[in-house]
């Protein structure tokens, strides 16, 4: 899963999927991820509606190098197979089921992907999948959700149903959420997945926006789920790094060339040796001053 | 017989012929010498000029067969026009040219009851939206329509092509000599820029107000010696539909985003330096634009020399900010701007002519550094169309558009689509101004540079964060979205010409089919 955890994820912005004018223009902001909601934003009468215009708009629209996510209906509703179905054929990236609760549930997802795969003449194997943790139950069973299946990519942690279950709601300090973030980031770290942080939604509060997103990064989250095209910016500006830290990494990956130059294994910079997860967030690092804009794609700063 | 001309549009020859007109050639407009024209004055001491009704006023004046004119800057709140406008109609007079500013969606009944009544049989205006303009491209004129930019309509006054015989115009206030302006009253305007062409150049002025006050009325925009009549009228607008209440700045992520990217070209453009200049327009990406130019200038430690045009509030607290030191102000499109007038010395009211007329011994235009103009269409080769619709039909007008695009840096701010409606095709229905002038497109995807701007495109290339594309490529992108539409349908009847600044004719529009 090499690829799935050097990808970045700052960003994961929700597009209700029966807004034509939405999903048209979905790749224009710069999201690392879009995910086309079939869910929870799509009233019952236009489930089918929406289907159609997400297949549609994957196969004729560019959504310029986006991780492209779709928000299927639950397991348990009778849009779900529809959904996999013409999402798979689609071509989608990654499938993302809400509620769940069991690793089960993620092998069953898979194993109609993997048939939805086959009917369709897809690379068995090509779409991956990623879970919402939206209760208490989930919570405790994430460490295994985040290990049931090699297709998965991340998990995302849902706040609104998850506060709901446990009898409390949202607060400005987070505290109600503190279990279920640590829970969700560990159990996706142990398994080299992504970890999503949950929507912020009151898009008038731009200071408990930075306030949240500045925790949730030094926490160690890939990143966030959006409402809204505006917090892309917001968020991409907390995950950029700083002049010195760029600086820094530039030295270990030069350090890193100088090795390999010299045909040395063990890498070392200013007479130390540089540890393996040194040279590893040394990398991330130049991957984000790269999406920032910050550092050319040979790591050369971009004079502005 | 037909001709092109050089923006490759087919003109009627024989028209051009009929009314005296040279087809476009080219943005140049050298250094001819040109003779201005004088109206006449019928000379008195002043005593009479306050009159009881429009009706005498227009029993006094108004002729069969002669040019009458209104100014806009009421847009929508204008009670001016109507009232007028009925008593021409009610006093059975025939075959007038109507030769206002522009025509506000407010005049559209009355435009076309007197099309109808006979009363108006010929119109230049800088353009029409609505019922008329619908009316007007489906034939409802016999006399073709001449769309003129406020530059040009300045231009044509003062040579001629427009003879105002009666300018009618509405004022907040005034004495009983016609000494008045549009910033103090009930219905406050700010700048009375278009009008004041009017007012210079009219045979006969007649100023109509709600707001008599003591003689001498100062500042005076519109002088004494310039007004024949004073109408005193119940209300000459509606304050509330003049200019929108409080500039409110877009939440639109789509049009942030083309803002941030204009924004970008503007600060890395050769123009962004202290004492540079700019024009910005009244939609939401170009008051967008405004904000983050303001942050711009701020981090960079620049000033501008001068913001030109129609002003917006946003564009009036840069000035009592300090970062733009003069506002050179022909019309304001909200309160905040036109009350700021009043208390802002700064802030000088300019008329068309020296705002935008092309013949002159210097306009405004002329100086301006950068202009964030918008776009109905714009096609691969940066021509512009700001007049008719997707459906053909005239809805827009030209404004300032081909006066401001002559600035150094002309750029257009427009999305690559609307709805399932391209903005970037092949060809626009209607070249209103020219791709020669047009220097920058900028859409939601990123910019396309004119390729006869080599300076810009190598200045313009790798702004972290703007993709450059070819226009053409934009265009096939456009046309990936929404598909290929039909194409239009028209009759070979023209029902308006539209004129380049410099009087040539830039394209005609044809009446729709049915």
């Amino acid at each position: 899963m090499a690829e799935n955890s050097e990808r970045l994820r700052r960003t994961m912005m929700f597009v209700p999927g029966n807004n034509p004018a939405m999903v048209k223009d979905a790749g224009i902001y710069g999201a690392d991820s879009i995910m086309f909601d079939l869910e929870d934003s799509v009233s019952l009468a236009e489930k089918d509606a929406a289907r159609v215009l997400v297949y549609e708009s994957l196969q004729t629209q560019d959504y310029e190098g986006a991780e492209l996510v779709v928000r299927v209906n639950g397991i348990d509703t009778p849009y779900y197979h529809n959904d996999v179905r013409a999402m798979v054929k689609a071509g989608i990236e990654v499938v993302r089921l809400p509620k769940v609760e069991s690793a089960k549930m993620i092998q069953d997802l898979v194993k109609d992907v993997e048939a939805a795969e086959k009917e369709f003449g897809r690379e068995v194997g090509s779409t991956h999948v990623m879970a919402a943790i939206e209760s208490a139950k989930g919570v405790l069973n994430a460490p295994a959700i985040a290990a049931s299946s090699d297709r998965m990519i991340g998990l995302a942690l849902s706040a609104e149903d998850y506060t709901t279950d446990m009898k409390t709601h949202r607060y400005p300090d987070g505290a109600e959420l503190e279990f279920a973030r640590n829970m969700v980031l560990h159990s996706a770290r142990a398994a080299g997945i992504a970890a999503f942080d949950t929507v912020f939604t009151n898009m008038d509060d731009t200071d408990g926006f930075y306030r949240e997103t500045r925790y949730i990064h030094q926490l160690g989250f890939d990143g966030k789920s959006l409402v809204n095209p505006r917090q892309i910016k917001m968020v991409n500006s907390v995950y950029e790094p700083t002049a010195k830290e760029i600086a820094n990494a530039r030295n270990v990956i030069n350090a890193i060339k100088e090795a390999k130059l010299k045909g040395s294994g063990v890498i070392s910079m200013n007479g130390q040796m540089v540890d393996r997860p040194v040279v590893m967030r040394a990398q991330r690092v130049m991957r984000l001053a790269q999406a920032s804009h910050l550092v050319d794609e040979e790591g050369n700063d971009i004079e502005e | 017989m037909i001709l092109k001309n050089n923006v490759n549009r087919t003109l009627s020859d024989d028209l051009l012929k009929e009314l005296d007109y040279k087809p476009y050639t080219s943005t140049e407009i050298g250094n001819p010498d040109i003779q201005r024209v004088a109206p006449k004055v019928h000379v008195s001491t002043g005593d009479n000029k306050v009159v009881k009704s429009i009706e005498d006023v227009v029993k006094a004046t108004v002729k069969d067969g002669m040019t009458i004119s209104f100014h806009h800057h009421f847009r929508n709140g204008d009670y001016v026009f109507n009232k007028v406008m009925r008593v021409i109609i009610d006093a059975g007079i025939k075959n007038l040219t109507l030769a206002p500013s522009s025509l506000t969606g407010v005049m559209n009944d009355m435009v076309i009851e007197a099309i109808k009544a006979g009363t108006i049989t010929n119109i230049t205006s800088s353009g029409m939206r609505g019922s008329l303009g619908d009316f007007v491209s489906h034939g409802g004129l016999k006399n073709p329509v001449i769309f003129r930019s406020h530059g040009n309509r300045a231009r044509a006054i003062e040579h001629g092509d427009i003879k105002i015989d009666v300018a009618f115009l509405g004022v907040p206030n005034a004495d009983k000599l016609g000494n008045a302006n549009g910033m103090a009253g009930k219905a406050v305007f700010g700048s009375l820029g278009y009008a004041l062409m009017d007012a210079q150049y009219a045979d006969n002025v007649v100023l109509l107000t709600d707001n008599l006050v003591d003689y001498p009325n100062t500042p005076a925009s519109i002088k004494q010696t310039q007004v024949d009549y004073v109408v005193q009228v119940d209300e000459v607008g509606d304050p509330d539909k003049i200019g929108s209440g409080a500039t409110r700045f877009t939440k639109d992520p789509k049009e942030l985003k083309i803002a941030e990217m204009v924004n970008s070209v503007i600060t890395h453009s050769p123009y962004f330096k202290d004492g540079f200049s700019f024009q910005t327009g009244s939609g939401g990406a170009a008051l967008a634009v405004t904000r983050y130019l303001r942050a711009a200038m701020l981090a960079n430690k620049i000033t501008a020399s001068f913001a030109l045009g129609g002003i917006t509030k946003p564009t009036t607290d840069l000035l009592e900010e300090g970062l733009v030191r003069r506002v050179m102000d022909v019309q304001d499109f909200d309160k905040g701007a036109a009350s700021s007038m009043q208390k802002n010395p700064n802030q000088q009211e300019i008329d068309a002519s020296w705002y935008a007329d092309p013949d002159n011994k210097g306009a405004m235009v002329d100086q301006l550094d950068v202009a964030i103009l918008s776009a109905l269409e714009i096609d691969t080769k940066f021509n512009v169309n700001v007049m008719t619709g997707s459906d053909g039909v005239i809805r827009g007008a030209v404004g300032g558009h081909q006066d401001a695009a002559t600035s150094k840096l002309t750029i257009i701010s427009a999305p690559l689509v609307r709805g399932r409606i391209a903005t970037v095709v092949p060809d626009v229905t209607t070249v209103v101004t020219p791709g020669d002038s047009i220097d920058v497109l900028v859409t939601e995807v990123g910019i396309a540079i004119n390729p006869k701007r080599k300076d810009l495109v190598a200045k313009l290339s790798n702004i972290p964060g703007v993709p450059v594309f070819k226009i053409e490529d934009l265009q096939k992108l456009a046309e990936k979205r929404v598909g290929q539409p039909k194409p239009l349908e028209f009759t070979d009847r023209t029902v308006a010409m539209v004129e380049y600044r410099d009087g040539s004719i830039i394209d005609e529009i044809k009446q729709v089919k049915d």
